[in-house]
């Protein structure tokens, strides 16, 4: 037994080496504030009505800018909306698909298979209407950001901090304790009351921030509920099956002197 | 040697190709010490793992593009739309980093026990030739979701080569395929990147080839002598081998259904982009240590060959270690340098992940001053001066009598 | 076996329990290694992206009387044609029993004016000639299939040559009077 314990201190020490190296991606940030997600733990699962209202937020207020071009309209259908929903809100925009008898570009009404659509046709056309900035894309904004969903709330939610004295901000740019070098193209967009919800939930700027960071973590990781719900099987598998392996090593390793 | 089977089939296979007589030979009646520790069940286990990753490997490649428009996109239909995609995918990412924790406790085990020693130098040998195309393929794997981190990995380290003079900017151009990394070298790399592991596989074959020629080494570094001293392999170390996998794969899989961005960079979920470098780029976590030795040489060319020999060095191990023991466990001095220098190889990984400057980097000059001083000068001295304790008859008496007395 | 320390197993009681050991282990192994195959077999599978592709839909309106047009559906051509009266007629008087792949035309359409099948000869996967004006269209006036010369009649019935079976028709809903979804 006393090699088992070895070995687990190495599983430790193999862990610690792996805890201690992830890089400081958001170097310059000053503020992260930690926050429950439904999603998080061992158990976490997803809220959909609150990935629902996430939904409707990214709609109608980060879609003016923002692209989503990894999620489908037919994705939508896991978060609880609809198969008519989902066709309707696909074929509300039109979108190009080959060309007509004459060459010319065949528009056609979007459908669930689509990306969902985009605010700019191109990059140029983006950072034509913001300024010379990009709005990126949010489909993986969260996995692409060290602790994504602290940070994307954070800063969605730090317009309003007080701006130091002598700061310097540059034209056309905002105050953001969160983000790296502290301003930001993007102004605030999220008020209180800024989206009123079906369901009546509240709808103070916090509530609408943490609902599309929600949202954000589900383009991110749509598989997360498989994920987790085949994890924990697995794991209960694996455990009858060692503890198995292991009364069947102890029973063979009786016969011999060791 | 008896027959492997008394059934007539295997028995006429056998007669023509003696493909049972050598799997009985060298899978069941394999004679094992009978005291190997649970350190001795990760050589298997980084086999488990080859295949996993073999495996995971060429189903993700079935849905893989290796063109730059394509394929970040690829891996995220991966991720969304092929049925259990994000499972290999995850299987694989999580897998790389496995490997090689497997790998270096492997190493480690060897290093501690003295497994490099004679007749053992051919077998460390191909172990280390083993950890080196790992390097490559993780490498060369990284680059393929073609995000941040896999653009600006491979042009930092494609650049290493460049310091190389004369030939070092012709190495880099032709590395590329272009004056940049850019389609042509992701296009090389992948095919590159689905070989290196069947290269693996046949180094593993000959590794374990000869680990059977020369024998396992054991906890207590002696020969084994008597038959009483070993056992088969099956089923003592088969059964004990299937225990290690099932708890190396709940660890394995923990991260996977868990955690499984854990050993990744955020960056490498925005798509490359030649024209920005993200602020902090860090390798892989297993190579931070030779990262930390390279950038401690405030040369060029300097940092690169001495992060090359700080591999190169390990080949010359057997003859730098002239002790006469093998165990670290009848080493009383060498075994605190041995533990002092795993000790010392975290703190590079830890001061190859941080900005290389000020006291960062004055640390990280010690410490490879201190990996190289080790084995080129410690080594062979300790070996020289120490007085090991006494060794035991044999491993199926291991009580030694200490001082006349006996136990 | 004979150079190692391996004693034979002790008594009977410590036997039957190993045996239920081994077997359970045993059976838990394979059971586990069979499911862990099941994600590499299903991600060759259609994935989520192809099946969502997996119905197509066709504006009939443009169609002239005695024209056809050919669409991709799950990347295989389907025919559709707009038939005359006399095709209609030629289809609906062949007397089924001389058939090989005995069928009615009203069983292969939903309207007889539409004829709408899956352009690939069930002989061994060509695409029959007969949708423009200029192709022949072989003996029965329907299709005809170069590579290995058969006919199909204007119901896209097999009726000489060396195809088993009459052309496939998919399955397709009129969602108006004017349009198909396929699929």
């Amino acid at each position: 037994m006393r090699s088992m314990r070895k070995l687990f201190t190495a599983i430790a020490a193999a862990a610690t080496l792996a805890v201690a190296t992830p890089a400081l991606a958001n170097s310059g940030a000053t503020k992260l504030e930690h926050k429950e997600w439904s999603w998080q733990g061992m158990f976490g699962q997803y809220d959909k009505a609150q990935l629902r209202r996430g939904f409707q937020v990214y709609k109608e207020i980060c879609a003016t800018c923002h692209s989503m071009n990894l999620v489908r309209y037919r994705n939508l259908m896991d978060i609880g909306l609809s198969e008519d929903d989902v066709k309707a809100l696909a074929a509300a925009n039109e979108v190009q698909d080959g060309f007509d008898d004459t060459g010319a570009p065949k528009m056609r009404a979007g459908l669930p298979a689509d990306k969902l659509h985009a605010p700019f046709p191109n990059e140029k056309a983006a950072r034509a209407a913001n300024g010379g900035a990009l709005p990126p894309d949010l489909s993986l904004m969260n996995k692409a950001r060290k602790s994504g969903p602290d940070y994307v709330y954070t800063l969605l939610t730090s317009y309003e901090d007080p701006m130091p004295e002598d700061f310097h901000l540059m034209d056309g740019m905002n105050y953001n304790p969160a983000f790296p070098g502290h301003q930001i193209a993007m102004p605030q967009m999220i008020f209180d009351e800024g989206v009123t919800f079906a369901d009546g939930a509240p709808n103070k700027k916090e509530n609408i921030t943490a609902d599309v960071v929600a949202f954000l973590n589900w383009t991110a990781e749509p598989e997360l509920d498989t994920r987790k719900g085949m994890g924990l099987k697995v794991m209960i598998f694996l455990a009858v099956m060692t503890a198995l392996f292991y009364a069947l090593k102890r029973q063979i390793w009786s016969r011999i002197d060791h | 040697m008896s027959a492997p089977s008394n059934n007539k089939v295997v028995k006429w296979v056998d007669d023509r190709l003696p493909i049972f007589t050598m799997m009985k030979h060298s899978a069941i009646d394999y004679p094992t010490p009978k005291n190997l520790n649970y350190w001795w069940n990760f050589g298997s286990l980084a086999g488990l793992m080859l295949v996993i990753m073999i495996l995971t490997g060429l189903f993700l490649a079935m849905n893989y593009v290796p063109h730059t428009s394509m394929a970040f996109d690829s891996v995220e239909r991966i991720m969304r739309d092929v049925n259990y995609g994000w499972l290999l995918r995850y299987l694989h990412a999580n897998g790389a980093s496995m490997f090689f924790i497997l790998v270096y406790i492997h190493i480690f085990r060897g290093l501690y026990y003295g497994s490099y020693k004679a007749p053992r130098e051919v077998l460390w040998w191909l172990g280390l030739v083993i950890y080196l195309l790992m390097m490559a393929t993780g490498f060369l794997g990284y680059v393929l979701p073609w995000g941040q981190m896999s653009f600006w990995g491979a042009t930092v380290i494609t650049n290493l080569f460049s310091a190389f003079p004369l030939v070092g900017e012709h190495i880099v151009t032709w590395l590329w395929g272009g004056f940049s990394v850019d389609n042509p070298t992701l296009n090389r790399f992948f095919p590159l990147h689905f070989v290196l592991p069947f290269v693996i596989l046949g180094v593993v074959v000959v590794h374990v080839w000869a680990l059977h020629s020369v024998k396992s080494n054991n906890p207590l570094g002696i020969d084994m002598k008597t038959p009483q001293d070993s056992i088969p392999f099956h089923p003592y170390y088969t059964i004990k081998d299937l225990f290690g996998i099932g708890l190396f794969l709940m660890f394995y899989l923990a991260f996977v259904f868990w955690a499984p961005n854990f050993f990744g960079e955020p960056d490498n979920y925005i798509p490359a982009n030649p024209m920005v470098t993200p602020p902090h780029i860090v390798p892989e976590w297993y190579y931070l240590p030779f990262y930390a030795i390279l950038r401690s040489v405030p040369d060029k060319l300097g940092g690169v060959l001495l992060m090359f020999g700080a591999i190169l060095i390990l080949f010359v191990l057997p003859w730098l270690d002239t002790s006469k023991v093998r165990s670290c466990k009848f080493r009383p001095i060498y075994k605190w340098f041995t533990i002092l220098f795993l000790v010392n190889a975290f703190v590079l990984g830890y001061i190859g992940a941080q900005p290389a400057e000020g006291t960062m980097l004055l640390v990280g000059q010690i410490c490879t001053v201190w990996y190289f001083l080790h084995l080129l000068v410690l080594t062979p001295v300790i070996g020289w001066l120490e007085k090991p304790k006494p060794l035991p008859e044999s491993i199926s008496s291991p009580v030694v009598k200490k001082s006349g007395e006996a136990v | 076996m004979a150079d190692t320390a391996n004693p034979a197993s002790g008594s009977s009681d410590g036997e039957t329990r190993r045996d239920f050991l081994l077997y359970a282990s045993s059976a838990v192994g394979v059971v586990g290694a069979g499911l862990a195959l099941w994600p590499f077999v299903h991600s060759m599978n259609p994935a989520a992206d192809v099946l969502a592709l997996a119905s197509t839909e066709v504006d009939l309106a443009p169609i002239a009387e005695g024209q056809a047009i050919t669409v991709m559906w799950r990347g295989k051509p389907i025919f559709v044609r707009h038939r005359t009266a006399d095709e209609i007629s030629a289809a609906q008087a062949v007397d089924v029993t001389s058939l090989r792949d005995p069928q009615t035309d009203a069983d292969r359409v939903k309207k007889p004016e539409w004829l709408v099948m899956i352009g690939i000869c069930t002989h061994l996967g060509c695409i029959p000639l007969g949708q423009a004006p200029a192709d022949p269209k072989g003996e029965f006036g329907g299709w005809f299939c170069p590579c290995h010369g058969s006919n199909y009649d204007t119901s896209g019935r097999i009726r000489k040559g060396p195809a088993p079976l009459n052309l496939a028709v998919p399955p397709y809903a009129f969602t108006t009077d004017t349009s198909i979804k396929i699929g």
